[in-house]
Order: C-alpha cells, then structure tokens, then sequence
C-alpha cells in the first residue's frame, strides 16, 4: 500500500461526491418544478446515487 | 397520544442503553486493570476493540469484564463448532475459554485466533507471518457462530411475526391486525412502488417472495446492529455475497431471451460496436451484483466504526467535555444510522427489483 | 480487497444461504402468499364494490329518467284523456241542445201543425154550422119571407159574402 492508492481512491471518493451531490440537487430542482413526480423523481435519484456510491466503494475497497 | 409519547421514550431508553452498554463494557474493563492508563494506551485499545467488534465470534457474548481477581468474565452462552476436518468435529464453543486453551476434538488440536480457527498442536503453538497473519492450516469451519446464531433467530421471528400475521388475515376476514397493520403497508409499498414499477405487471409476482423476504431481513437485521446485542450482521461479506449471489442467480435464471440479446448481440447498433459492446455488457451483469454486495457490507461496516471511534473518544478523552461531545455526536449520528439500516434495505431491493425487471423486460420497439 | 477476501467466511456463506433459501420458501409458503392472496382479495372486493356503486348509481340514473319518462306519459296520457272527456261532454252537451232544439221544432211543428188542423177543424165545424145556420136562416126567411125570390137569393149572397169575409 502506497500513499498514491489513497490519493486514487481519494480523488474517486470526491468524483464520486460530486455525482451524488449533482444527482441530488438536479433532483432537487426537478421536484420544485414538478412537485407531483416527488416519488419518481426520488426512486430515480436513489437508484443513480446508489450506483455511483457502488463505484466509490469500490475504489474504496480496491485501495 | 400516551401510547406514542410511552413509544418514543422507549425508544429513546432503548437506544441509550445500547451506548451505555458499550461504555459500561469497557469502562468496567478499564477499572479491574486498576492501574491508570495512558493516552496512548487507551488509543491502542479502542482501536483494536473496534475490529475486534465487527468481527464474528464463535461464542454469543453481550459484554466482557475482567473481575477483580484479574480474571476475564464473559457474558453470554456458547455456541456449537462444527469443523470439517477429514471428518465431521463438533463441540461447544465453550472449550475454547475465548480463546485462552486449546480445544481437543478427536486426534486434532484447535485454537481460536482473532476469531477464526486454527488447526495446531497439542502446545497450541500459532506461527505468524511477516504480516501477523497465522500461516496454521484452517480447518472447514461451518460453526454455528454468533452471525449464524443471529440470522436462525431473525428467521425464526420473521416466520413467526409473518405467518402470524398472514394467520390474522384469514380469521379476520381480511383486515390486518396488531403487528400487521404495520406491516401492511410496507408489504404493499414494496409491492407498488417497488415491484410493480420495476419489474412490470406482468411478472412481478414471481419476485414477491424473495423482495420482500430480503427487504426485511435485511432492515430487521441492521437494525438488530443498532442495538446493545452486538450484533454485525450485515457487515460480514459473506452474508451480503450470498444475498449478492442469489439476486444474480434469480436475475440470470428467470432472464427472457431478450436480455441475453441484449447483452451479446445489441439490437440497432452497428456490427463493430456489437463485439465491443458484448464484454462491457456481460461485465455489468458481475458488476451489478458485486455493486450490491459492496454497497450494503461497506454502508454497515462504515457506520459501525464511525460510531464505535465516536464512542471510544470517550474513553480517549476522558473528560466532561470529549465525553458529552461524543456522546451527543454518536446520538446524532445513531438516528442516521437508523436511517441508513432501512435505507440500505430499501436500496437493495429496490436495486434487485430493477435486475430482475431488465430480465424479464420485453423490448418492443423493434 | 485483500481484506475482503480474507473475511470472507465460507462457513458463514453456507449457513447464511442455506438459512435464506429456506426461509424465503418457508416464508413463501406460510406468510407472503396468504397476505398477498388476501390483500388482493380485498383490493379486488374493493374494485368491485365501488363499480357495482358505480353501476347502481347508474341504474339509479336509468331508473330516475324511466321514472321521469312514465312520469311525463301519464301526465300526457291523463291530458289526452281530459281532452277527450271535455270534447265528450261538449259533444254530448251540443247533441243534447240539438236535439232538445230539435225536438222542441218538432213538439212546435206538431203542435202548430195540430192547431191548424184544430183550426181547419174548427173552420170546417164553423162552416158547417155556418151552414145549418143558414140554413135554418134560409129555413126561417123562406118560410117568413118567401114572398118574393130575389130577397130571398139576396139575402143568402149577402150572408154568405160575410162568412166568407169572415
């Protein structure tokens, strides 16, 4: 283990971060304009985040 | 209105305990040492009790102190070893003393190391590599430990909680009763907002059983986690790989012939991008699984230690300040985790629910 | 990953997925069928209780305006029927007034008819008697005054002319 694995997953931990962040505030965003698709747009949002959250893990535990 | 407040302070009660319980557990360890420890000593010891915690045991041990006669007592009851070792050895647990004595079944000596097995001589001699890890022979351990205890309790009370309530359906003329107006809704929600969406009207039933048994047993069981039991199911990667693996033999078992198309032959691309496309495809379908093992092992592992180093700052700290601090912090971020231990469930099933769609999903647009 | 691989438990693996796989079936068996079963069966009751509401507010409707429809042709049946009967009985009134008129024109002719005849009668009585009067007179002057001849005829035309005036 070299410190270099850790700037990796690092660096993935934060893209990772900031697709989930972009996944909730677009979510965000679409409920405020179509406030009755809340369910959909949430089980959409869960899914996609919980993907990328996969991918970070991942590199997580790949390090 | 009673009855909710009479709830929620129960709930609370509870909740406390299972911190205070840790904190009891060490404290009462710290004590019976009776010299005074250093910082750095007490770092040391909070950072091995932490692994040491979300590990399996052979024995079911709710806490651990060393009495006065310097003596260590464990709390709790034995559990059955079952050893494949060129023939079938089993014993209690107990024989072990956790991990004090050799256990002799048969010819063969035994001896516990950082919770698993190690096959030795009759001195118990462990030899360890440059890396501390023993390089003994392990036998075939299929023991019913503390993990294995606990998912045989969960199903029991699952079976129990459910074939209950299905009983009160059908001498209640169909209106859910006591427990199940409960879990009626959330059997129904899975079934509409989970299943039917997913998985389309067509097919969806033949996937009830296994969503909503993994649904539950998997929130029923992070949330075992949360409680003063000690109980770490869930962040065992066997258990997620197994419920991993057995996603993927259903999505893979019951798949129509347009998904296997989909995956070696995608329709409407072009022919040079069909054998590019095909082991990106075929790599999805191990990664989608994979994905779901990591994902519930890791968000259970990780709230676990998070908490844990929380609540060791206390005895890191060692003052008013650290010791509230933490305390407070670890109550916070218990609610998330409660949180979390439904969450995880949901995304599971939700996730299975999604795969088992794409192999029945019929392509009509072409 | 190292770590991964190192915690992975094949004893934990088996049991956990023998326990699983049987549960799943137990649990199948015993509870997710019954309760999917009978939540069904009352999402279904439901459905059809409310569109058999559906269809008996329907049939209440249909039943309303056949109502309203037998409703508006008895009305028009009793109105015909008052027609009718008011133009009976002005019939029957105006029969009655003809006849009343015209049995009454006949009682009149007959009784004028009977008067004449009474009269002619009479006339004829009169005449007669008129006669044997002048005849008696006749009688009297001839044996009074049968002097002379033309007194006598003249006499008689002249009673005869005042008859006849008469």
């Amino acid at each position: 283990m070299t410190g270099l694995n850790f700037i990796g997953a690092g660096l993935v931990v934060i893209g990772a971060g900031i697709g989930i962040g972009q996944i909730g505030g677009k979510a965000m965003e679409a409920i405020a304009r179509q406030p009755e698709a809340t369910g959909k747009i949430q089980t959409a949002m869960l899914i996609a985040a919980a993907l990328i959250e996969g991918i970070g893990f991942a590199a997580l535990f790949a390090v | 209105m009673h009855r909710k407040i009479t709830v929620k302070a129960l709930t609370l009660v509870f909740f406390l305990f299972s911190i205070v319980s840790f904190a009891i557990d060490k404290s009462k360890e710290e004590k019976a040492h009776g010299t005074e420890k250093t910082k750095e000593q007490r770092e040391k010891e909070v950072e091995e009790y932490i692994p040491h915690h979300l590990l399996d045991s052979h024995d079911f041990s709710l806490f651990s102190y060393t009495s006065d006669e310097g003596e260590h007592v464990y709390i709790g009851f034995p559990l059955p070893v079952i050893l494949w070792d060129n023939g079938l050895n089993i014993f209690m647990s107990s024989k072990f003393h956790h991990g004090e004595t050799i256990a002799k079944s048969g010819e063969n000596y035994y001896k516990l190391d950082h919770g698993k097995i190690y096959k030795t001589d009759a001195a118990g001699t462990i030899t360890y590599d440059t890396d501390h890890h023993a390089t003994n022979s392990k036998p075939l351990d299929f023991s019913v430990t503390k993990n294995v205890f606990t998912v045989m309790m969960v199903g029991l009370l699952m079976f129990f909680m459910f074939s209950r309530m299905a009983k009160a359906y059908k001498n209640n003329e169909s209106m859910p009763k006591g427990m199940g107006r409960l879990l009626e809704p959330i059997v129904i929600y899975i079934r509409d907002d989970i299943a039917r969406p997913n998985i389309g009207e067509k097919h969806y039933k033949r996937y009830m059983s296994y969503l909503l048994t993994v649904f539950f047993f998997i929130w029923i069981i992070n949330l075992l986690g949360l409680t003063p039991l000690g109980i770490n199911v869930t962040n065992n990667i066997a258990i997620t790989f197994c419920l991993a693996i057995i996603t993927y033999i259903i999505t893979t078992a019951t798949a129509k012939k347009d998904y296997w198309k989909h995956i070696f032959w995608m329709p409407g691309v072009p022919t040079p991008m069909k054998f590019i496309l095909m082991p990106i495809e075929l790599l999805g379908t191990f990664i989608k699984p994979f994905s779901l093992m990591i994902r519930l092992y890791a968000n259970i592992t990780a709230g676990h230690i998070v908490l844990m180093s929380i609540l060791g700052m206390i005895f890191i700290a060692q003052n008013w300040l650290g010791g509230s601090l933490s305390f407070l912090l670890a109550m916070v971020l218990g609610i998330l985790e409660l949180l979390v231990a439904a969450l995880q469930a949901y995304i599971f099933t939700m996730l299975s629910a999604l795969y088992f769609g794409s192999a029945v999903e019929e392509h009509d647009h072409h | 990953m190292d770590k991964l691989i190192g915690d992975f438990s094949v004893g934990l693996f088996f049991w956990q997925l023998v326990l699983f796989v049987g549960l799943v079936l137990l649990l199948k068996k015993f509870a997710w069928k019954p309760i999917l079963d009978s939540v069904n069966e009352r999402e279904d009751g439901i459905k059809n209780a409310l569109a058999s509401a559906e269809d008996a507010k329907k049939e209440m409707q249909n039943l309303n305006a056949s109502n309203e429809q037998l409703l508006k042709d008895a009305r028009a049946e009793r109105d015909a029927l008052m027609k009718d009967a008011r133009e009976i009985k002005d019939k029957m009134i105006s029969d009655a007034k003809e006849e009343a008129k015209e049995v009454t024109s006949k009682l009149i002719e007959n009784a004028q008819a009977s008067i004449e005849q009474e009269k002619q009668a009479a006339l004829a009585e009169l005449k007669k008697q008129v006669a044997d009067l002048s005849i008696g007179i006749a009688e009297t002057v001839i044996k009074k005054e049968l002097a002379s001849k033309d007194d006598q005829l003249k006499l008689v035309e002249g009673i005869l002319k005042e008859v006849k005036l008469s």
